[in-house]
């Protein structure tokens, strides 16, 4: 536990150091304080386009697509860094168990999501003081856990592509496909296929997104889902990191 | 300390280490000895726990490299040839890092006394990347020791040092050599000789021979050497100095000079030296000759290779 902590700690010191991890940051809130500006512009011209009242997923909808977008570029370093500077063997023959290793990469990531999550409530804050009664405040809890599930995915997938391929680039790609894949392609076939697409819809990843957390359901299956994916991630780039002992 | 036996390693079908045995004691500094690629980094590696053997096994403290490896880690100070460091970290943030990861208690102070023992410490606030090639050395050698291990594993610690800072480490490995088992691998034979003290050869994954330094010297040479040089010319000295008995052999190296091999221990060279006199010549010189390491060393490594012939 406490090495976990340790490498978490210092990853986390390496994103607030680290120009990368600004320009993310600076972008996603940037875009999402646009969209934000359109759709209060929008709002007040046309007060009768709006079907119903304003809500946190006028934040949420895009933070998550955003991430999608943008966590390929902040694990990507991860393992691959390590690599490249030779300081994975420090970290091998460290007194520290790979699953520690991995955790603590990933911990030191999340953390960092969870503090450019923690800036974004600003916009939830000012819808909130805009409208009249105010937001839906379970429908905004809900909903940040949704988006923050989502980063845990996302962050893990990360890792175990950073800890397989060594390469930066190549991990920034690979985890870029694969969770394109994931988003749009892999819930394709139940529009399509007559019976039997309910899995595809549940192992798609925003399908429990948008229609259970995005929603206000905190449902068991979805948690159970993103978890069991975020795990997965971890155990694929724990092992990663043993096989390169038996290179 | 460390206890290897029957330690493979095969990369595909290259074998990089192939059936290594050999122990260190505590308090010793064991030196590895071999050309690049005779397998001194692979065996590194399995005892420090990076990568498991193909076969075999190793023991250090008691705790085997395989089953135990986060024991072993605990107690080994392992410096890699490549000196991996963190470049963007300062000097005191990295080491105090790997304090942490060691879960040593008052960090801090150990890794300012750590910084002392490798007179670093006024370099503590600076960023790694701006150190140079001796500093950084100095600073994994420092991550080594930070948790005062029992056994110490260096990778070619002076190499590409200029020849102050390669002093300078000698000094700090000596100095933690005294009560702890070192593993030096070097292919700096002098180093190995002033360093440590037994020696170990390597080639090819094996271990070609093992022993003092001073022993080696005598136990390889198997003879003792001398050279002789006269006045004039040594026309039928050879003959005679071959019927001395004692002496193996005889070599006219140029018309005033000549060597000749005798059995260790039966020194002949005052007979020789009266020999000379009384054939009238002028004695010029009269000196033993040693094997240095180097040449050992390349012998070695040459039979093995089946390269050459032992010279006679």
């Amino acid at each position: 536990m406490r090495n976990i902590w340790t490498i978490a700690k210092r990853e986390l010191k390496q994103y607030f150091t680290s120009p990368v991890a600004y320009i993310v940051a600076f972008l996603i809130l940037l875009i999402l304080g646009i969209i934000f500006v359109l759709n209060m512009t929008a709002l007040n011209s046309s007060p009768f386009g709006y079907q119903s009242a304003p809500d946190v997923r006028m934040v949420i909808s895009p933070l998550a697509f955003l991430f999608l977008l943008a966590t390929p570029a902040l694990t990507m370093r991860l393992v691959a860094e390590e690599v490249r500077m030779g300081t994975m063997e420090l970290m091998m023959t460290a007194p520290v168990r790979d699953h520690e290793f991995i955790i603590g990469k990933w911990l030191g990531a999340f953390l960092f999501i969870l503090a450019l999550v923690a800036v974004t409530l600003v916009y939830p804050f000012m819808l909130n003081q805009l409208i009249t009664p105010g937001i839906d405040q379970m429908l905004m809890l809900s909903g940040y856990l949704g988006v923050i599930l989502l980063a845990a995915v996302f962050l893990s997938i990360g890792v175990s592509f950073s800890a397989i391929f060594g390469n930066q680039i190549v991990a920034f790609f690979g985890t870029l496909v694969f969770l394109i894949i994931m988003w749009w392609l892999v819930g394709a076939p139940a529009n399509i296929l007559p019976s039997g697409g309910e899995i595809f819809s549940y192992i798609d990843l925003n399908s429990h997104f948008y229609n259970e957390f995005a929603n206000g359901i905190i449902s068991l299956g979805g948690l159970v889902y993103y978890l069991s994916l975020t795990l997965a991630g971890l155990i694929i780039g724990t092992t990663a990191v043993e096989m390169r002992r038996w290179k | 300390m460390i206890q290897v036996s029957d330690l493979t390693k095969t990369y595909g079908l290259r074998k990089a280490i192939d059936g290594l045995n050999f122990e260190a004691r505590q308090g010793e500094i064991l030196g590895f000895l071999g050309p690049n690629g005779a397998g001194k980094t692979t065996t590194m590696r399995i005892l420090t726990g990076y990568m498991p053997p193909s076969s075999g096994a190793a023991t250090i403290a008691g705790f085997d490299v395989v089953n135990d490896s986060i024991e072993v880690r605990k107690r080994v100070g392992y410096l890699p040839e490549t000196v991996p460091l963190y470049t963007d970290m300062t000097v005191f943030d990295y080491l105090k890092f790997m304090a942490d990861l060691r879960h040593l208690p008052q960090a801090s102070s150990t890794v300012n006394e750590t910084l002392e023992m490798v007179g670093l410490l006024d370099r503590a606030d600076g960023f790694i990347g701006n150190l140079s090639k001796g500093m950084r050395q100095r600073v994994g050698l420092a991550q080594a020791l930070l948790h005062r291990p029992e056994v110490l594993i260096l990778d070619e610690p002076t190499i590409g040092l200029d020849p102050a800072q390669i002093i300078e480490v000698r000094n700090v490995i000596r100095e933690v050599g005294r009560e702890r088992t070192v593993l030096l691998s070097t292919h700096i034979l002098p180093e190995a000789q002033q360093l440590c003290d037994r020696i170990l050869i390597i080639n090819k994954g094996k271990i070609v021979v093992e022993d003092t330094p001073d022993n080696l010297q005598a136990r390889l040479s198997g003879a003792e050497h001398a050279h002789l040089k006269v006045g004039s010319g040594a026309t039928g000295l050879a003959e005679k100095i071959a019927k001395i008995k004692g002496v193996k052999a005889v070599n006219q190296v140029e018309a005033d000079s000549l060597e000749f091999d005798y059995e260790p221990g039966q020194d002949v060279r005052p007979e020789v030296a009266r020999l000379v006199i009384q054939s009238n010549l002028d004695l010029l010189e009269l000196r033993a000759i040693n094997l240095s390491l180097e040449e050992i060393f390349l012998q070695l490594t040459r039979e093995e290779s089946g390269a050459a012939k032992k010279v006679e």
